[in-house]
């Protein structure tokens, strides 16, 4: 890399590492759902190349819709479409679809429970752009709507699973989207169903709950803590709304400490949900947060930003083998 | 059994009829609580009687038609002019008009979609908009001439997202859509607080078909709606400029037009008045 040159531009955020990759997960997996169900409707508000939903364009234009740099308009247009039957997927960066555009996705979409699909470019700390493009707090602020459901996918694997169940579902999501080369962390077998956890490994010293691609994380950080005598299991949650409090719960009742890791501010998200869970159900065990401070994240190039901020596998390890 | 389609020749002295109709319906209703918002109802009331009774496509006992001219009201709080229209046009019962703003009513004071014949929920002010543009590109993907009006207002118009879904409107060549500007020079606050003239300027600078009129001139708003059947590639915008609490002197007059509220006693003499108006009008 050039002196002084970063990552902050880089189009690939996910993990990487000696994994596959597929390019474009979400994109396939729309276009290639446009031939079975001809009432999905693509539309963007001036982000297509950069939300991966090109392919879909390019399969069914008459079935597309750039708006422009609208948000507002963007959810509100794809409200009418579904008023008239259609099942629109809608992108953007997650910062534009939830800090700009909150009335019209809580009133126009989920007061009205419309079938709208928003899919959400840049969560968390994927970019090195800074506090305007980090959408560090979205689904803090997306799990307050009623009846919105909120899924953060971990792997390419998943965002292909996960665009075929939100299409088939009846109601407005928010998905949070992995763009570009998207790594494969999940076997093809893996099956995703909305609301679901997944127990992706048993252990006895300490249990990971973790969602999106922290869960790759927190699958490698396992593994090497294996080799070290630490036994973690790891519970992906997917869906954050509705939540799978039943599975977390039980989960929870079999790991010595519970440790929670998301790529998002630990107030408001995955963590909150957790500590609510086993309060709610009278679990009182130790739970250590990892995920982003609250504050807004400075620019840089994505692997310092992540090393950084304690989203690595090397900072999850550390994290747990800290535990007192 | 379809109603106005296709429009016949306007009979305009019945539409009027209707709009006081309309007009009389809304008295009733603010009287139940002894506030409302009545003056944004009483004007509106002609564009109202003209849609649903000669130019809007419908069928009142088949409301989910996909075939259906949709209609949008943006602004919420003109529910009670919705309401007095749904109930004169079958689609629900007239005798349910006094539970308007009541607890358990159906007939709020902002419009919720879940009663029968809504077709956006209002209430968040420069929604209407965006959501039109969005059922008229859903009816040209399943190519129907099925067309949708959107009422929203002057002061509305004060919401960026109305002029984000005007300029996709024109982007996207929406011919088969129509926004009712209702100007009546108040928002909440009192007469309009921003100054948004020129109007219709505005439109036609958004790349809107754009006409202006009297909006309590019966005979002007049916020949608007009928010069915006053309289907040339362009959206259409009628500019009505209309008077808050038309028909009702007291009403017309009051400062406090916004939002009405007087004593219920006084509710017979306000009747009386808009009864004295209206026999003399007709």
């Amino acid at each position: 890399m050039e002196a002084g040159r970063t990552l902050a531009m880089g189009q690939d955020e996910a993990g990487g590492g000696d994994r596959q990759s597929v390019e474009a997960p979400f994109g396939r997996a729309l276009a290639r759902l446009g031939q079975s169900h001809p009432d999905i409707v693509g539309l963007t508000a001036d982000l297509g190349k950069y939300t991966d939903i090109l392919p879909f364009r390019d399969a069914f234009p008459d079935r597309f819709f750039n708006v422009g740099m609208a948000e507002q308009n963007l959810v509100a247009v794809a409200a009418g479409l579904a008023r008239t039957g259609k099942v629109p997927f809608a992108t953007t960066y997650g910062v534009f679809a939830t800090r700009r555009a909150y009335d019209f996705v809580a009133i126009a979409l989920a007061h009205s429970n419309l079938n709208v699909k928003i899919v959400a470019g840049l969560p968390g700390l994927t970019t090195g752009y800074g506090g305007t493009h980090q959408a560090i707090e979205d689904l803090a602020l997306m799990r307050m709507i009623p009846g919105l459901t909120i899924i953060d996918p971990c792997d390419a694997t998943e965002i292909e699973a996960a665009t075929e169940a939100i299409a088939e579902h009846r109601g407005p999501v928010y998905m949070r989207l992995l763009r570009g080369s998207v790594p494969v962390v999940f076997e093809p077998g893996y099956r995703f169903e909305i609301g679901k956890a997944r127990r992706l490994r048993d252990g006895s010293d300490v249990g990971i709950i973790s969602t999106g691609f922290m869960t790759e994380r927190a699958l490698d950080a396992a593994d090497a803590l294996r080799k070290q005598g630490i036994s973690a299991g790891v519970l992906h949650v997917p869906t954050i709304k509705p939540f799978d409090a039943e599975a977390v719960t039980e989960f929870a009742a079999d790991a010595g400490h519970i440790v929670t890791a998301e790529n998002h501010v630990v107030v408001g998200g995955l963590a909150s949900l957790v500590v609510e869970t086993l309060f709610d159900a009278g679990i009182a065990k130790k739970v250590t947060r990892i995920g982003l401070p609250d504050r807004y994240i400075e620019c840089g190039a994505v692997p310092t930003l992540q090393a950084k901020y304690g989203l690595t596998t090397d900072a999850v390890i550390a994290t747990i083998t800290g535990l007192s | 059994m379809l109603r106005n389609s296709p429009p016949g020749t306007a009979d305009i002295g019945a539409l009027e009829r209707k709009a006081t109709q309309l007009r009389r319906h809304m008295l009733t209703m603010a009287r139940g609580q002894g506030q409302g918002y009545i003056g944004q109802g009483l004007g509106i009331a002609d564009a109202l009687a003209a849609l649903y009774f000669h130019e809007l496509r419908y069928d009142p006992h088949n409301l989910a038609w996909p075939e259906r001219d949709r209609f949008l009201l943006s602004t919420g709080h003109y529910s009670i002019a919705l309401w007095a229209a749904l109930a004169e046009a079958g689609i629900i019962p007239v005798e349910e008009l006094v539970t308007y703003g009541a607890d358990n009513s159906r007939l709020e004071m902002s419009t919720l979609d879940t009663t029968p014949g809504v077709e956006m929920i209002g209430g968040s002010l420069g929604h209407g908009l965006g959501q039109g543009v969005g059922q008229a590109l859903g009816l040209r993907v399943d190519r129907s001439d099925a067309r949708v009006f959107v009422e929203l207002s002057d002061g509305e118009m004060q919401e960026g997202s109305t002029w984000e879904a005007a300029m996709s409107a024109s982007h996207f060549k929406l011919d088969g859509l129509v926004a009712l500007i209702d100007c009546n020079g108040i928002q909440a606050d009192g007469p309009v607080v921003l100054d948004m003239e020129p109007v219709a300027d505005k439109w036609r600078a958004f790349g809107w078909e754009t006409s202006e009129i009297d909006g309590n001139d019966m005979t002007a708003v049916v020949s608007a709606l009928a010069d915006a059947r053309n289907r040339n590639g362009k959206p259409k915008a009628i500019v009505l400029r209309t008077l808050p609490g038309k028909g009702v002197p007291r009403i017309e007059s009051s400062e406090k037009s916004h939002f009405f509220r007087i004593d219920v006693a006084q509710w017979d003499g306000i009747i009386a008045e808009f009864e004295n108006s209206a026999g003399a009008g007709q």
